[in-house]
């Protein structure tokens, strides 16, 4: 790791938005991939201490949900696993790379780390369900203010056990506020099956409040962006909260080593990983440029952020 | 004089039309009810869009407040018993309190919760508690209690309208109905407030001593009971005991107990709290004085007075029991001489 530091702006990735083309958004899904498996090795050899929640696998998720929203404006409220979403907002790698390492230069300088993060219109923290009533709150305050703007706020299916999520609902319904509600449905909390926590079905549950609910079961990036941007949309033109439920799967562990999944499902579950998808429409040529290209912008980021002295 | 309802009212008046971010949520809070306690009676009316009545859902109001207040407007939420903070204390803990400090100082959330707190009306062990000891110490979290020597309707729109952070803001309920006081008979009265901790406290000197025979600490709801054993302890046995009121509980108002203790030179501290003293408000001021004090002060005896540490019982008899009242507080003070 000696490869030279220049000075300069931060590296970013470039972010994608509704136009972006399938070249851009692997590029964009690329680089949160590689940026997620550095931060687990970071993690084995040491360098990372604390702890880190990846989103192997639903990097679709990520960047077709925020590739939806408009960034002038759209509050983008994320969770404990939120890189992606981080990423896929602002693409801002290495100030992301310094914020967990716990330097200065990080965007929340340090203090904030893997789960508390804000940027722009960005927020995260790392409570289970918390978030769903402050972003119902933002979206009040944008209606008040009649500013157009929309809250998207990211949940996984092991939220759902959180009464608070209820109480968000019923209230975002009541005031018909302009707030999306995105479950990432990746069939875990933490260790525990769906079958073992969920009752009854998921789309049931929003649905009792009278919130307009898509279900997305595919993991291309494409479709996802397609009905976030039909949920935004929705939004903002007064519909009143949604809900977009995205059927994913986490390809890594929860955080850092603990995955007790059988190896037979994972390994068929990386038989469908959605970046291989996202890869299959571009050439070889394409693929193996952009992969080059982003390696080097994560490679770059990462050691301007390892040698950062504060 | 305004009673302590009517001045929070007015206040709350005041702030509304004097400020359009000012948006005020909670249940049961719309005209003719006017909430439990009346509180928020007539704000419906006069400013439909800003005031928000709720479901059942105090983690919501307080989580809604917090996103509020973090797109810029300046939300008072209303909790109907304080002993509900509980269903709202992840919000205030790890959502409201955190989000300044963990953002690394990049938003603000001000952002007010009132919460009529306190016993002594017959409500039983839910209804009854101070739990506001279990909110103070809390970083980036302020705890701020009116009562009937300052100016409730003032301090409450300090709250909402000077304060950047959230504060949760203890209304004693029998202090409601009793009407303020801007004067006490003998004594003189004295605001402290500084930059650091900007929530006044006030200071009550015997007129006829220099240096008096004790110091009462006090806050909310103990403030009739305290001033009436201070008048009888006067009045009937001659002792001159000063009186120090916190409205700021947390954080601790550190300049505020230095200059008190750098005027009183008191051989007797007292502490009067309506919580059990255990873990109690009263410890961290005893230390912050400790902390302060030099010379001969180092030798003064410190009383701590509190409520008994069980749940707040529903029988009258039972309940006047259990929290500490003005004959409490003058016994225990006689015990000291």
């Amino acid at each position: 790791m000696s490869a030279p530091v220049t000075a300069g702006s931060p590296v970013r990735l470039a972010r994608c938005d509704r136009a972006s083309s399938a070249a851009d958004r692997y590029a964009l899904l690329f680089g949160i991939r590689l940026f997620e498996q550095s931060l687990l090795d970071l993690f084995s050899t040491g360098v990372l201490a604390g702890t880190t929640h990846t989103c192997l696998g639903q990097e679709t998720v990520a960047v077709g949900v925020v590739s939806a929203i408009d960034r002038a404006c759209d509050i983008v409220f994320s969770n404990h696993r939120g890189h992606g979403h981080f990423l896929a907002y602002c693409g801002e790698v290495e100030r992301l790379y310094l914020e967990i390492l716990g330097k200065t230069g990080g965007v929340c300088g340090g203090r904030g780390g893997s789960q508390h993060l804000f940027l722009d219109n960005f927020y995260s923290n790392g409570i289970q369900g918390g978030i769903v009533p402050v972003a119902t709150g933002m979206a009040l305050a944008e209606k008040q203010r009649g500013s157009g703007a929309v809250a998207v706020v990211f949940l996984g299916d092991g939220t759902l056990g959180e009464g608070v999520v209820y109480e968000a609902f019923n209230i975002a319904a009541l005031w018909q506020l302009p707030v999306v509600f995105v479950i990432e449905h990746n069939g875990y909390a933490q260790s525990t099956p769906s079958a073992l926590q969920i009752a009854g079905e998921v789309a049931a549950r929003p649905r009792a409040f009278g919130i307009s609910t898509r279900e997305c079961r595919s993991t291309a990036v494409d479709e996802i962006a397609r009905h976030c941007a039909q949920a935004v949309d929705a939004a903002r033109a007064g519909g009143g909260p949604q809900c977009l439920i995205c059927y994913t799967y986490r390809l890594g562990p929860h955080s850092k080593g603990d995955d007790t999944r059988p190896g037979q499902e994972l390994s068929e579950a990386w038989l469908r990983d959605p970046l291989k998808t996202a890869r299959a429409v571009l050439d070889e040529t394409t693929a193996a440029a952009i992969e080059r290209r982003v390696g080097a912008e994560i490679l770059a980021a990462r050691i301007r952020a390892l040698e950062a002295t504060a | 004089m305004p009673t302590v309802l009517e001045a929070i009212n007015q206040g709350l008046h005041a702030m509304m039309a004097e400020d359009a971010r000012v948006v005020i949520l909670g249940e049961d809070i719309l005209d003719p009810y006017g909430g439990a306690f009346k509180v928020t009676r007539g704000l419906s009316s006069a400013f439909p869009d800003r005031v928000l009545t709720t479901p059942i859902s105090e983690a919501a109001i307080v989580g809604v407040a917090s996103g509020l207040a973090l797109r810029g407007l300046r939300p008072v939420a209303e909790i109907m018993f304080g002993d509900f903070l509980f269903l709202a204390g992840d919000q205030l803990t790890n959502h409201a309190a955190k989000f300044q400090w963990m953002f690394n100082d990049q938003v603000r959330v001000p952002l007010v919760v009132r919460a009529p707190m306190g016993a002594r009306r017959g409500y039983g062990p839910t209804h009854s508690q101070s739990i506001e000891k279990h909110f103070m110490g809390v970083p980036g979290l302020w705890v701020v209690a009116p009562h009937i020597l300052g100016d409730p309707g003032g301090l409450l729109r300090q709250a909402t309208l000077e304060c950047d952070a959230p504060v949760v803001f203890i209304e004693s309920k029998t202090c409601y109905g009793r009407p303020l006081i801007s004067e006490v008979a003998g004594m003189t009265v004295t605001e402290i407030a500084d930059h650091v901790s900007p929530f006044p406290t006030v200071l009550l000197r015997h007129d006829r001593a220099a240096d008096a025979d004790g110091l009462m600490w006090c806050y909310g709801g103990m403030v009739p009971h305290c001033l009436e054993a201070i008048r009888h302890l006067f009045d009937a046995e001659g002792l001159a005991i000063d009186l120090a009121v916190t409205s700021q509980l947390s954080p601790v108002p550190a300049s505020h107990i230095a200059r008190v203790v750098d005027e009183c030179h008191s051989a007797l501290v007292v502490y009067a709290e309506e919580a059990s003293a255990e873990h109690g408000w009263s410890a961290e001021i005893l230390a912050q004085v400790q902390d302060r004090v030099s010379g001969s002060g180092r030798a003064a005896r410190h009383v701590r007075i509190g409520g008994a540490h069980t749940p707040i019982p529903s029988g009258r008899a039972l309940e006047a029991a259990t929290v500490p009242g003005a004959r409490d507080i003058i016994a225990r003070v006689l015990d000291c001489f």
